[in-house]
């Protein structure tokens, strides 16, 4: 874990038991620690840090990125992104993990123009409309060699990843060609509530998007398939890997993860003849940013081979611009899909409240 | 009688604070959603379906969880065995268990490719179907009911010792004269806090439900904050839930009947009734069932923790040790609420301690945030606020369980320390403290025990150098680890029953003597 973050210093927590990061104060105040009594250790330990604390933001910028849970965990891109941007940017670059994409989101629409986020990252095609809707975020000026199967030309939202929507299975199972071959047979599928998860709601746009008006129906026949849905990713990808389902829905990209970091061949996405619907996922730069040049440059990196290259296998999704040493070895083996099907931001917004209720009405039966 | 003359006893502004207190955070918060609210304040035909389902999965969920719990805690009572003050620490497991932790486990023995579905396919029985309001229960139930038969078991132990030899030495039936009343004096209560368990019900009820079928209210308030941002919608709903929950509060107050023992000499003895061939081998079969139901799935969470638990990444360490931090502070914050509130009496009280069950805590994290925010930045205050919540949040539990050990005091003591005239503080110290060291320590590792394991509102305020265990289990469920996830919630099981078996048995020590 990144620790070299002197402005955190100043938020103390004696009841943690590991008040203070050691290892990051200047070497004379850690002599100073070990060398001393425990009171007096105490206050100059106490000092110097106020010291290292007002020195460090009187010299720093700090930029704060809102982004999502994974991003920041220890195996996600957050502490190898935060380390490469360091490098060259001079500032302390803070991310604030808050909750999933749709967390997010409902977190920048409280805190509204007050916010202290300088960047927005992690929000996707599916919230990118609403996004818009709230006014707070400012244009990029961010131009890059994009590796999307779409044109992107949006002047708020800068995309830094994308993936297709897949249902992942064990590759011994037999794979159906389409939602009718998948619906008429009896392989069993978790997916993930549309209304608490953005993968879900991935799904729901991907049977709309590929069967308009008789979604209803291919929900209906899906319905006896469907084991169970959760309220997010997480609980329905730990489902399927406990052998509760044939497949769960999550991304072309998954099988990618088992094999390079666990050196596991066994799991498959299934290609679908209507094409595969995709999440792009994007930053954008707040309006009310105090930091404006600083987000400038940060959204430039994020589309730079430094940021890039962390991509595939920290987040496991195809990074928005091809990396220079080319996708990493796993990544060639993912089975790609012949049709991408995307809608655009205002399109699938129109589309979610109706779909939601047709989803809903033909699983309740 | 002692009850009349308690306000005279206690001064009220302690109870009076923390009254105000949980009213703040319960109702203020609401408030402030509401002040924040855009959207409309109407319900659609999907909320009263979901208002519907909340309801019904909740009352069978507590009829089922207390109904089994009686025979239980009744062979607790009753029976001596080895193991059997472990097995009573590990009844407290299941309730402290991150919901989608237990989900796994339970799948583990009961679902698709499960430990019962294998004896059943080998067989060539028809499989188990657990998705659908029969998992929704099932899993409701392995949740409370430890909780409830730890309730009872309080209960039956309550039952002076004295009054079971006189009943022997009368003849007289035991369940009649001394369990009948006891249980319509515990049970109403023990129903009250399942039902309101259950009526926040989310990821239980969603992931088991098997679909929309099984939306509850609190999803439906999930869905209006995190999608719709429908503030108006999350705060309509929400006072559904508290509506419901004045209603099963005073339904519960209604039913139950104080019983009246009287004093004894204060010590327990071996039971002497029940001692029949037959009344032991029903109530050895009736533990073994609850451990087996109880503890597979335990074993199971354990076995699939274990392969990733020297690989964890000090992050994690470092979170369980922030989580325990929290967790120890939340559970002093909880006992002086409790011990406040308790110097007064009534039903509005006991509205007020239950309060915080049927709260969404979505609701009162956006509200919280709502009202915080501008004044002070968030992630500064993430774990004094996972704190604060988390104190408030097990205060019904730690209320329920103090409330009739006070009152008992009371009863049988408080004429002897009115003559003495212990009032205040000195009443506190003399006569509460020595006679509750029992219930205190239990209520004392419950709280700790929920504050480890509670997820909360940590999530809308925590930066991720703040992160506590739950959090950090699900961020690394989110980032594909789901073996190291596994571990770290191995590890917080572990660290949860750790602090509940410290405080516990602190409370017996020298207790038995």
């Amino acid at each position: 874990m990144h620790h070299a973050n002197p402005l955190n210093l100043n938020r103390l927590e004696p009841a943690e038991g590991r008040p203070f990061e050691f290892s990051s104060m200047p070497p004379s105040v850690r002599r100073m620690k070990e060398d001393n009594g425990m009171k007096t250790k105490h206050l100059i330990h106490v000092a110097g840090l106020c010291l290292a604390a007002s020195t460090a933001s009187a010299q720093t910028p700090v930029l704060t990125v809102y982004t999502y849970d994974s991003f920041v965990s220890d195996w996600g891109p957050g502490p190898a992104v935060e380390a490469a941007f360091e490098e060259t940017c001079g500032c302390d670059l803070q991310f604030v993990g808050a909750g999933d994409g749709a967390a997010l989101m409902s977190r920048i629409r409280l805190e509204g123009s007050a916010t202290e986020a300088d960047i927005v990252l992690g929000l996707d095609n599916s919230l990118m409309a609403a996004a818009s809707e709230t006014g707070l975020f400012a244009p990029h000026g961010v131009t890059a060699d994009y590796d999307l199967p779409v044109a992107w030309t949006d002047e708020t939202f800068v995309p830094f990843d994308w993936g297709y929507f897949a249902f992942v299975s064990d590759s011994e199972t037999p794979a159906p060609a389409d939602f009718r071959a998948l619906a008429d047979s009896d392989l069993s599928i978790v997916i993930q509530d549309p209304r608490s998860s953005t993968p879900g709601l991935g799904l729901l746009t991907w049977v709309k998007a590929s069967y308009g008006d008789e979604a209803a129906a291919i929900w209906e026949a899906l319905a006896d398939n469907i084991v169970t849905v959760t309220p997010g990713w997480s609980e329905a990808y730990g489902l399927f890997l406990e052998g509760e389902a044939d497949a769960v829905l999550s991304y072309t990209t998954s099988p990618a993860y088992h094999l390079i970091a666990e050196e596991d061949a066994s799991k498959t996405a299934w290609i679908f003849d209507e094409g595969h619907y995709m999440q792009i996922e994007v930053a954008a730069k707040l309006a009310a940013s105090d930091n404006s040049d600083l987000a400038d440059e940060f959204l430039s990196f994020m589309v730079s081979d430094a940021f890039q290259s962390i991509i595939p296998t920290t987040n496991w999704m195809y990074p928005a611009v091809a990396p220079d040493a080319g996708l990493p070895d796993g990544f060639g083996e993912v089975v790609a899909p012949e049709k991408a099907l995307f809608l655009a931001p205002e399109e699938a917004a129109a589309l979610r409240d109706a779909a939601i209720e047709e989803w809903r009405a033909a699983l309740a039966r | 009688m002692a009850r009349g003359s308690r306000p005279l006893i206690f001064p009220k502004w302690p109870s009076v604070a923390a009254a105000a207190l949980v009213l703040f955070l319960v109702l203020g918060t609401l408030l402030a959603v509401l002040w924040r609210a855009e959207g409309s304040l109407s319900l659609a035909a999907a909320d009263l379906a979901a208002i519907r389902f909340t309801i019904s999965q909740a009352i069978v969920s507590a009829v089922l969880s207390v109904g089994l719990a009686i025979p239980v805690a009744r062979a607790l009572a009753r029976r001596q065995f080895r193991g059997r003050a472990l097995f009573v620490t590990l009844l407290g497991a299941p309730f402290i268990l991150p919901v989608i932790v237990a989900i796994i486990g339970l799948l583990a023995v009961f679902g698709r490719g499960g430990l019962v579905n294998a004896v059943t396919d080998a067989l060539g029985l028809p499989s188990l179907q657990i998705y659908g309001f029969q998992g929704v229960v099932l899993a409701h139930v392995f949740f409370n009911l430890p909780l409830a038969t730890r309730f009872l078991l309080q209960g039956w132990l309550s039952i002076p010792s004295e009054r079971f030899r006189l009943a022997e030495s009368l003849n007289a039936p035991v369940f009649r004269v001394l369990e009948w009343p006891m249980l319509r004096a515990v049970v109403p209560g023990a129903l009250l806090a399942v039902f309101l368990i259950c009526l926040t019900s989310f990821a239980v009820a969603l992931t088991l439900g098997g679909g929309p079928r099984a939306t509850t209210v609190e999803l439906a308030i999930y869905q209006a904050i995190r999608f719709d941002f429908d503030l108006g919608k999350a705060a309509v709903l929400s006072i559904v839930q508290l509506t419901l929950c004045a209603a099963a509060v005073l339904a519960a107050t209604t039913l139950a009947i104080p019983e009246g023992f009287g004093a004894g000499l204060d010590r327990s003895t071996p039971r002497w009734d029940g001692q029949t061939r037959a009344a032991r081998i029903r109530d050895g079969l009736v533990i073994t069932l609850a451990a087996l139901f109880l503890l597979v799935p335990l074993a199971m969470i354990v076995l699939r923790g274990l392969p990733g638990l020297t690989s964890l990444p000090p992050s994690v360490w470092e979170a369980a040790i922030r989580s325990i931090a929290v967790a120890l502070c939340a559970t002093a914050l909880t006992l002086l609420l409790a011990f406040a509130l308790a110097t007064q009496q009534g039903r509005a009280l006991t509205l007020i301690g239950n309060l915080p069950l049927a709260t969404s805590s979505l609701v009162v994290g956006t509200g919280l945030f709502v009202i915080v925010y501008g004044f002070v930045s968030p992630t500064r205050i993430a774990l004094g606020v996972t704190v604060l919540l988390n104190a408030v949040m097990s205060l019904p539990f730690v209320l329920r369980i103090l409330l009739p050990e006070i009152e008992r005091v009371e009863t049988d003591f408080g004429r002897l320390a009115d003559s003495l005239r212990l009032t205040g503080w000195r009443r506190l110290r003399w006569l509460y403290l020595p006679r509750l060291r029992r219930p205190v320590g239990f209520a004392a590792g419950l709280s700790a025990a929920l504050s480890m394991g509670d997820l909360g509102v940590i999530a809308l305020f925590a930066t991720d150098r703040q992160e506590t265990l739950p959090l950090a289990m699900y961020r690394l469920m989110g980032a594909y680890r789901m073996e190291a996830a596994a571990s770290a919630a191995l590890v917080l099981v572990a660290l949860s029953l750790l602090l509940f078996w410290v405080f516990d048995r602190g409370g017996r020590v020298d207790a038995d003597a």
